[in-house]
């Protein structure tokens, strides 16, 4: 298929002449979710799913969390019909960690349908966690039918708006964006003015210096628009970030691991706890992908991701369990 | 004599046939004249789309995805719950126009009813 140049999702800043088809090539399901370490105001993210084959040395920065996404409770398709046991194996996987992390956040689809035992389940279930404290942004199926009502009094008591808030962790100023509010006909995620306009004066008074971790549900990035893995007005929302030496942006939506870099900022979605999503338009839909158990394994790996602040560049080394 | 009384009778009872005959086709056109058309949600696509209809007609939208979508108008005339796999919504066109929908989770999904 015939790709719009600004489709592009990597450019060549390191001169390793890896493409966007290239860049494809190297994309592996993570599987269970994202492992985030902060050296040095460097973000460095593993597969959780590899983790066991880390050394703690190696895993231990200044500040350590966990990334899961698109829990997706109560979904029952033949894609996983227990969704509910592989939210629990990411979490056991997160209790294996050899550094605690200090917390993890969750980056929507947290539920199937915004039923209220479908939020009660997942949780009951990171209750077993080791992090106790969850930050949330919610996805699309967490504010179905009700505007996002439900979500903003279970998650949201101390947000902004429709869920938006933000929060320091050991130096590190996090941002968390609704963008699966008011979508229009035709458009991708949105956050609109007023979000908009907190933003700008939530970061203005930061020094250049803070390393700022943005999350949000839906890419912030132009991932692939014609399934709508994009979101509107992220131009906006990323041109407050230009002074920052390290900004990282953490999406899920797509239920697959990806990463892209441009200028100061890194990209990374998260894979889901429940199934794997196609490859960009190397399917009819984005519908869920039914994955044989046999194969799950070979496409899961090690992730480690390495952004040297100033040089643009990005490391990436992708290796399979198997 | 016999015979006229015996063909009266049968003409009578031709009649009646022919009435409960014409009754239960009178019947039977006022269901189907109701029109209906049917819109499949498929791989995060409506189709038909555009799909032009009389006035009068009642559209029902079945979603045939694992993913669960809606239909919601743009100008808000309707709006569906959110429909799993295989759940359906309909809704009755009584005015000519062009309606533009769309699925609200995912927005990129837009469709067309053109009433005439």
């Amino acid at each position: 298929m015939a790709r719009k140049p600004k489709d592009e999702i990597l450019h060549d800043h390191n001169h390793d002449g890896i493409d966007r088809r290239g860049f494809l090539k190297c994309m592996a399901w993570a599987g269970t979710g994202a492992f985030c370490v902060m050296q040095g105001g460097v973000l460095k993210s593993y597969s959780l799913s590899g983790l066991s084959g880390l050394s703690g040395k190696q895993i231990k920065g200044d500040l350590c969390f966990v990334q899961i996404s698109d829990s997706h409770m109560g979904f029952n398709k033949p894609a996983n019909t227990d969704v509910a046991g592989t939210l629990k194996a990411a979490i056991d996987k997160i209790n294996a960690l050899p550094t605690a992390p200090g917390f993890i956040l969750h980056t929507g689809d947290i539920s199937h349908l915004s039923k209220p035992e479908e939020f009660d389940g997942v949780d009951q279930l990171l209750k077993g966690a080791s992090a106790k404290d969850v930050f949330y942004v919610p996805g699309e199926h967490d504010v179905i039918g009700d505007d996002g009502k439900q979500y903003l009094e279970r998650y949201g008591k101390n947000a902004k708006g429709s869920g938006w808030y933000s929060f320091d962790q050991k130096g590190v100023h996090f941002v968390g964006l609704v963008n699966v509010m008011n979508l229009k006909a035709g458009g991708l995620g949105s956050l609109g003015n007023e979000q908009l306009e907190w933003m700008e004066g939530d970061v203005k008074h930061l020094s250049k210096s803070t390393p700022v971790v943005v999350f949000a549900h839906i890419p912030l990035w132009s991932v692939y628009p014609e399934w709508g893995w994009g979101t509107d007005d992220s131009a906006q929302a990323l041109s407050y970030l230009k002074k920052f030496g390290s900004v990282t942006v953490l999406n899920g939506h797509i239920h697959q691991t990806m990463q892209k870099v441009e200028g100061n900022v890194t990209f990374h979605t998260a894979a889901s706890t429940a199934f794997p999503q196609p490859k960009p338009g190397e399917a009819p839909s984005p519908g869920p992908m039914k994955v044989p158990a046999e194969q799950l394994k070979s496409l899961l790996g090690i992730r480690d991701v390495n952004y040297v602040q100033g040089k643009h560049s990005l490391g990436v080394t992708d290796s399979t369990l198997e | 004599m016999k015979r006229t009384v015996s063909t009266l009778g049968f003409a009578m009872l031709a009649i009646v046939i022919l009435m409960m005959a014409g009754r239960s086709r009178t019947y039977g056109v006022a269901v189907e004249d109701k029109p209906t058309a049917q819109v499949k949600i498929d791989n995060f696509v409506f189709s038909p789309n555009p799909l032009t209809v009389p006035a009068g007609t009642t559209i029902r939208w079945t979603n045939q995805d694992d993913i669960p979508h809606n239909v919601v108008s743009e100008d808000k005339s309707f709006k569906s719950k959110v429909l799993d796999t295989d759940e359906t919504f309909t809704y009755t066109f009584t005015k000519p126009g062009t309606y533009t929908y769309f699925c609200s989770i995912h927005p990129k999904m837009t469709g067309k009813v053109v009433v005439q």
